[in-house]
């Protein structure tokens, strides 16, 4: 009856609007900032940003706890007035436009679904709110639970279903709407493990499948590499680096992103030798790195290798060669099946010590590799010495 | 009887002797005075020949029969009040759920300080308040907004008004304790799927607060339409509520088993009346009521 009474206008950044170019970012942030003021202390939760999302795509903010993610994401969806900059949803300026006038829609973190409704109202209520007829309501919401599988449990109320159900559930509901793009804080968090992946794919097969924006907060590295198209590493209210998983995964733009991604082995020395663009800078006892940079000799640089990239040798290599080698004790092995992961602490002299991570895949009939206490000699070759910009 | 029995029998035990000082406690206080009550409300006689049990199921008739106007005016001038108190209270609570910040306690404070201050004391002072030539009526006839012989005192408004000033915490109360609960991402998630500030609260925080509602509007018409001070204080001669009809039986007239049933009769009302509420309300609602 509600939905015959009841009639919005189109939300601004709406698709029916000025069809617009497909290069319109879905999305756009320019010079956006936040600053929290309680009392007499000030939090500066988000630094001037200026971010551009494209339509259709997988877009991911990650980042450590308490480095603006979520407070991006209010300012997306209206929560949160930014303290200066521009919203723009489809070229259009948001800024100062409420939440229930913009064309996103939000799965909170806690999903936040109406305890005191139905599955089926809790899903129809953006699509009653914006007086779409009755029998189209109920087909689009019939459409919906059948796409995350919960066919025939709209008379539950949610109180009564599991977390991943409640999770399935607050995504229908913002999805019913076909919105524009659509904001996810962390909707896997409460979930363990298994099903945690399980909705990863789901996600992923559901966002290819209604071709909507998708901008995904999560401060988990492995689902942002394996989900994203483009993924934001964000630090202390800043993006440190943006772009596809590849390359934020094996050219991280500093010392932080390549921390926050994966396992990172971080090595640095200052040059002893540079020729023809490789430089070498000596680490543990007789031990050398090498990295193609034009860095001189003298000069200090950092690099960082990726754990699977290194190749663990009981015995010292033969031969010269550009490769990398670097002696160390084995000080943690974990065996997981199909892979076993060592840590390895090399005395870098002048620093103390440092420890790489180094991964292994369990081949047929490799015999059981090195034990703790071991020495050991790690192995890499010069392209995979990613050196850190300075 | 083996020794292993013993424990286990004792550990069977355990929970009735521990809800025993609660039973205790409900017989003497509640289950003894109710049935002293009932049975004096079917005896017969007078307070110098004495009382004795005769099942004078009249006693009820004369009851309802003599004062079915006063028994009627309570549940009303309580029914008011108890509205009142909604549209009061509800924005009172709301606003310290949701826009008092740090200072949320020290609202509720000055929302319960005149409770420090003796009931009857309070109504008396809401009478000078409310005198002829008071602060407010005086004032308003002094620059002529009020003709000369404008009243509220011995009034029927001023009963109700006075009820709901006195029971207004009742109510603010528990639908605070609600809304100070209530997950905010829910109001924001309304807000998100494009309902305004209007409809989030109609269709969300309204309906997800009707269990402190409930409680309130219990928690104020019982002791409203019960009550008989205000009634006396503020409404005069002409608006007295049963709450005095029962005190001057028993107290001025000694009529105790008519006091008792007139008791019974109002008791009997208001229970119909709570579950008639509560059945339309919904039982699971009333349920998360008493489960919060
Ligand atoms: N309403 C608020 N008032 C004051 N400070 C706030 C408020 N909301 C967020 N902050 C602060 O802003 C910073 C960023 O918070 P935000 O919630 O955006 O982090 P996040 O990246 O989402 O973290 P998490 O991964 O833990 O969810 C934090 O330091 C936080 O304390
Ligand atoms: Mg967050």
């Amino acid at each position: 009856m509600d939905s015959m009474t009841e009639s919005a206008p189109a939300p601004v950044g709406a698709a029916e609007e000025a069809p617009p170019s497909a290069d319109v970012p879905a999305i756009a942030l320019e010079g956006v900032a936040k600053t929290f003021r309680t009392g007499r202390e000030e939090v500066a939760a988000v630094a001037r940003t200026d971010l551009e999302i494209a339509q259709g795509e997988f877009f991911s903010l990650l980042g450590p706890s308490g480095c603006g993610k979520t407070t991006t994401m209010r300012m997306v969806a209206g929560f949160e007035d930014p303290t200066e900059g521009t919203v723009r949803l489809k070229g259009a300026d948001v800024t100062r436009v409420a939440p229930d006038r913009r064309d996103v829609n939000m799965v909170f973190q806690s999903y936040a679904l109406f305890p005191h409704m139905t599955v089926f109202d809790n899903i129809a209520f953006g699509l009653r709110r914006k007086g779409v007829p009755r029998d189209e309501v109920r087909r689009r919401v019939g459409e919906m639970l059948e796409l995350v599988e919960l066919s025939g449990r709209g008379r539950t109320k949610p109180g009564r279903m599991s977390g991943g159900q409640q999770q399935r559930v607050a995504l229908a509901r913002a999805l019913v709407n076909r919105p524009s793009a659509l904001l996810l804080d962390e909707p896997l968090g409460a979930l363990d493990l298994k099903l945690r992946q399980a909705m990863q794919i789901e996600l992923k097969r559901i966002q290819r499948d209604v071709g909507i924006t998708f901008v995904y907060v999560t401060h988990d590295q492995g689902e942002a590499l394996t989900m994203s198209d483009r993924i934001a590493v964000m630090n202390k209210g800043a993006v440190e680096q943006l772009g596809p998983p590849r390359e934020i995964y094996e050219r991280p733009a500093s010392r932080f992103v390549a921390g926050f991604i994966g396992t990172s082995n971080l090595l640095s020395g200052t040059v002893s030798d540079a020729s023809g663009g490789l430089a070498a800078f000596p680490a543990g006892e007789e031990g050398t790195v090498r990295a193609a940079t034009g860095a001189a000799v003298g000069e200090t640089v950092e690099i960082t290798v990726r754990p699977e990239k290194i190749a663990l040798h009981t015995a010292r290599p033969d031969g010269a060669g550009t490769r990398s080698r670097v002696p160390g004790t084995v000080s943690e092995v974990v065996y997981l099946g199909s892979a076993t992961h060592y840590t390895v602490a090399v005395d870098t002299g002048a620093q103390g010590g440092t420890e790489l991570t180094v991964y292994t895949q369990n081949s047929a009939g490799t015999d059981d590799g090195p034990a703790r206490g071991d020495r050991v000699w790690l192995e890499w070759g010069p392209e995979h010495s990613y050196v850190l910009p300075a | 009887m083996t020794d292993e029995r013993r424990p286990r029998l004792t550990a069977r035990a355990a929970p009735y002797l521990l809800v025993a000082p609660a039973w205790l406690w409900l017989a003497v206080f509640f289950v003894v005075p109710i049935a002293t009550v009932l049975s004096m409300s079917l005896m017969s006689g007078n307070l110098y020949d004495g009382y004795s049990l005769t099942w004078e199921f009249g006693n009820y008739a004369a009851a309802v029969g003599a004062y079915w106007e006063q028994i009627a005016r309570s549940l009303v001038y309580g029914a008011c009040a108890t509205v009142l108190c909604i549209l009061i209270g509800y924005p009172c609570a709301y606003w310290i759920a949701f826009r008092g910040g740090a200072y949320k306690n020290a609202y509720l404070l000055l929302l319960l300080l005149p409770m420090f201050v003796s009931f009857v004391l309070r109504t008396i002072s809401w009478k000078a308040l409310l005198a002829d030539q008071g602060i407010i009526l005086g004032t308003l006839k002094g620059i002529g907004l009020l003709p000369e012989d404008a009243y509220v005192l011995n009034s029927a408004p001023a009963v109700v008004f006075g009820l709901a000033y006195n029971f207004l915490p009742f109510m603010v109360l528990p639908v605070y304790a609600v809304l100070e609960r209530m997950d905010h991402r829910v109001v924001e998630a309304a807000r998100d799927l494009y309902a305004g500030p209007v409809r989030a609260f109609t269709r969300v925080v309204l309906p997800m607060s009707l269990p402190g509602v409930f409680a309130g509007v219990i928690m104020t018409f019982i002791p409203t339409s019960a009550d008989y001070v205000n009634a006396t204080v503020l409404g005069g001669a002409h608006n007295t509520m049963v709450g005095k009809v029962i005190e001057n039986q028993y107290l001025v007239n000694n009529a105790y088993p008519m006091a008792a049933s007139i008791t019974f009769v109002l008791m009997a009302v208001l229970l119909v009346g709570i579950f008639g509420y509560a059945r339309a309300l919904g039982t699971d609602r009333v349920m998360e009521a008493s489960a919060r």
